[in-house]
């Protein structure tokens, strides 16, 4: 365990070096979460009726989404992974002491954490102070803050479980370009990156939070505002350790079955 | 007669990429396929919000499915053509930009023919798709200065996005990283300018209509094209993409200027 919480601190420590990056991305993601929020009041004011929820929560699940942005995109990948596996590093990796699923995993979440942490506080503090409709508000219940965090945490855990699937679907197809646009361009609207999946007609809205990918994004950004509560909320949380447990299965099985049969040209 | 030679030098610079592309058919054909499917949430979204909505801001869908078309459509061949400027950086960090100085061609011109990317047209078929569908569909009357001004409007925003490639490759001159917030006006602009500009408000509108006119080329033509303002000015407002050249060149020549290499 300790060495795997070592490899955590490294990653984490190194993501926290990338300043200047992280203060263009604050920027970006500032302008973005606006421009959204304009976008969508621009239908709210057409036909309010239609609205799926109350606009304060959807300014909230916006800016959330902004702020913690590096927790569960999905284009954001380790392309050292993808090298090592194409070019042979993989068998450095291999020789290493550790388990190569728990490794990978501990080392994806350490980026994604170091990297949110450096943007979300001046994306939440700034969202904060904007006028009534469109700023950040509190939470409507400690219950809906507490189960925000643990939400979160568990979708962090279901992006690097999604993400690590595609690393070693690599191992199969040996070239991760593919697999990656299409895994990341379905991801991202599938998880309510585009646009939050209430606004889904609901025919297609039903399929759609049952898959993993609504396990991501989707479910800690609305249970924040309590767009999602009570028993809704624990279903959906509920629903997030069981893809957490199928995908990790399901990645290791295959990454078990790939290592069997994985060849190392010399070089 | 120079202009001659260095269109028939330029034709013969995409030729080369082309069939450079076409050495590895399978992987163009797959990389074409990612690149249409990865702009396919953002129709979705349109289609999805416009399903629950039915409207916006007094534009119906197929009006905006026209907006969306024309700005995707110019996106896409500026990508395609002027994906020089977009990998800038890395000509400057491996010091590639060196020797483009000491080659007699202007440096315009030898960023241009660098890249050539015909996976970016990915893209451009589905821009296509879409117009073909909001072309009879959007209720405009297609004359002939409406067609010509549908034309103008691709080609005002295919200046528009190649201009802000070209300021996106100035900053490398400063900062030889690229520059993330560039994105707002590039991928931003071409996800926000889906739909006509004047759905984000009035200051909005007023900052992309005089500082990056991407209004210019959407919202204001198209007002002409469903006959909504036919004044002369949302007619010629396309030309505004052209006019954004003119600054963005002179943000480059300041970076040119003081360009200092990176040694390597």
């Amino acid at each position: 365990m300790k060495k795997y919480w070592s490899f955590f601190r490294i990653r984490f420590s190194t993501g926290l070096q990338y300043r200047a990056a992280a203060l263009a991305g604050i920027a970006t993601q500032f302008f973005w979460g606006i421009m959204e929020l304009l976008m969508f009041a621009a239908f709210y004011r057409w036909s309010p009726q239609n609205f799926p929820m109350t606009f304060s929560q959807l300014a909230n699940y916006i800016w959330l989404q902004q702020a913690f942005l590096a927790l569960f995109v999905l284009w954001r990948m380790d392309n050292d992974i993808f090298s090592a596996i194409t070019q042979g590093n993989i068998a450095y990796e291999l020789v290493r002491p550790a388990g190569l699923y728990a490794m990978w995993f501990v080392k994806n979440a350490a980026m994604r954490c170091s990297s949110a942490l450096l943007r979300c506080i001046p994306v939440l503090v700034v969202a904060v102070f904007l006028p009534a409709p469109y700023g950040l508000t509190p939470p409507p219940s400690l219950q809906a803050g507490v189960l925000f965090i643990l939400a979160l945490l568990l979708a962090l855990a279901t992006t690097v479980c999604l993400v690590m699937l595609v690393y070693v679907l690599t191992f199969y197809t040996m070239s991760p370009m593919g697999i990656r646009m299409v895994a990341v361009s379905l991801g991202d609207f599938l998880s309510g990156s585009v646009i939050p999946l209430p606004f889904l007609p609901d025919w297609l809205r039903g399929v759609v939070e049952l898959l993993p990918f609504a396990a991501t994004a989707n479910t800690p950004l609305r249970v924040y505002s309590g767009q999602l509560a009570g028993a809704a909320a624990w279903q959906a949380v509920g629903l997030q350790l069981f893809w957490i447990g199928a995908l990790v299965l399901l990645g290791n099985l295959l990454l078990r079955r790939a290592l069997h049969r994985v060849v190392v040209q010399g070089g | 007669m120079k202009a001659i030679r260095a269109i028939r030098l330029y034709g013969k610079f995409v030729s080369m990429h082309l069939r450079c592309a076409m050495q590895y058919k399978v992987s163009f054909a797959l990389t074409m396929l990612g690149q249409f499917l990865t702009s396919f949430s953002a129709l979705l979204s349109v289609y999805f919000l416009f399903d629950r909505f039915h409207g916006v801001e007094g534009f119906s869908f197929s009006e905006v499915l026209l907006c969306f078309s024309v700005v995707l459509l110019s996106f896409s061949l500026a990508e395609c053509f002027a994906r020089g400027f977009d990998r800038f950086s890395v000509i400057i960090s491996n010091g590639e930009f060196d020797r483009i100085l000491t080659r007699p061609r202007n440096e315009i011109f030898q960023v241009l023919t660098h890249t050539v990317e015909f996976s970016r047209l990915g893209r451009l078929v589905q821009a296509v798709l879409v117009l073909c569908y909001a072309l009879p569909t959007s209720g405009v009357y297609w004359t002939v200065d409406r067609v010509l001004l549908l034309v103008l409007m691709v080609l005002g925003g295919v200046a528009l996005f190649s201009g802000l490639f070209l300021v996106y490759a100035g900053f490398c001159f400063f900062t030889i990283e690229g520059l993330e917030f560039m994105n707002i006006f590039t991928d931003g602009g071409r996800e926000f300018g889906s739909y006509p500009m004047s759905i984000y408000g009035k200051e909005l509108l007023r900052f992309f209509t005089f500082v990056v006119p991407l209004a210019c080329v959407q919202y204001y033509p198209l007002l002409y094209l469903l006959g909504r303002d036919t004044s002369f000015w949302n007619y010629a407002a396309p030309l505004a993409g052209f006019v954004f050249w003119l600054p963005a060149w002179l943000f480059w020549r300041v970076g040119v200027r003081r360009y200092k290499s990176t040694g390597s």
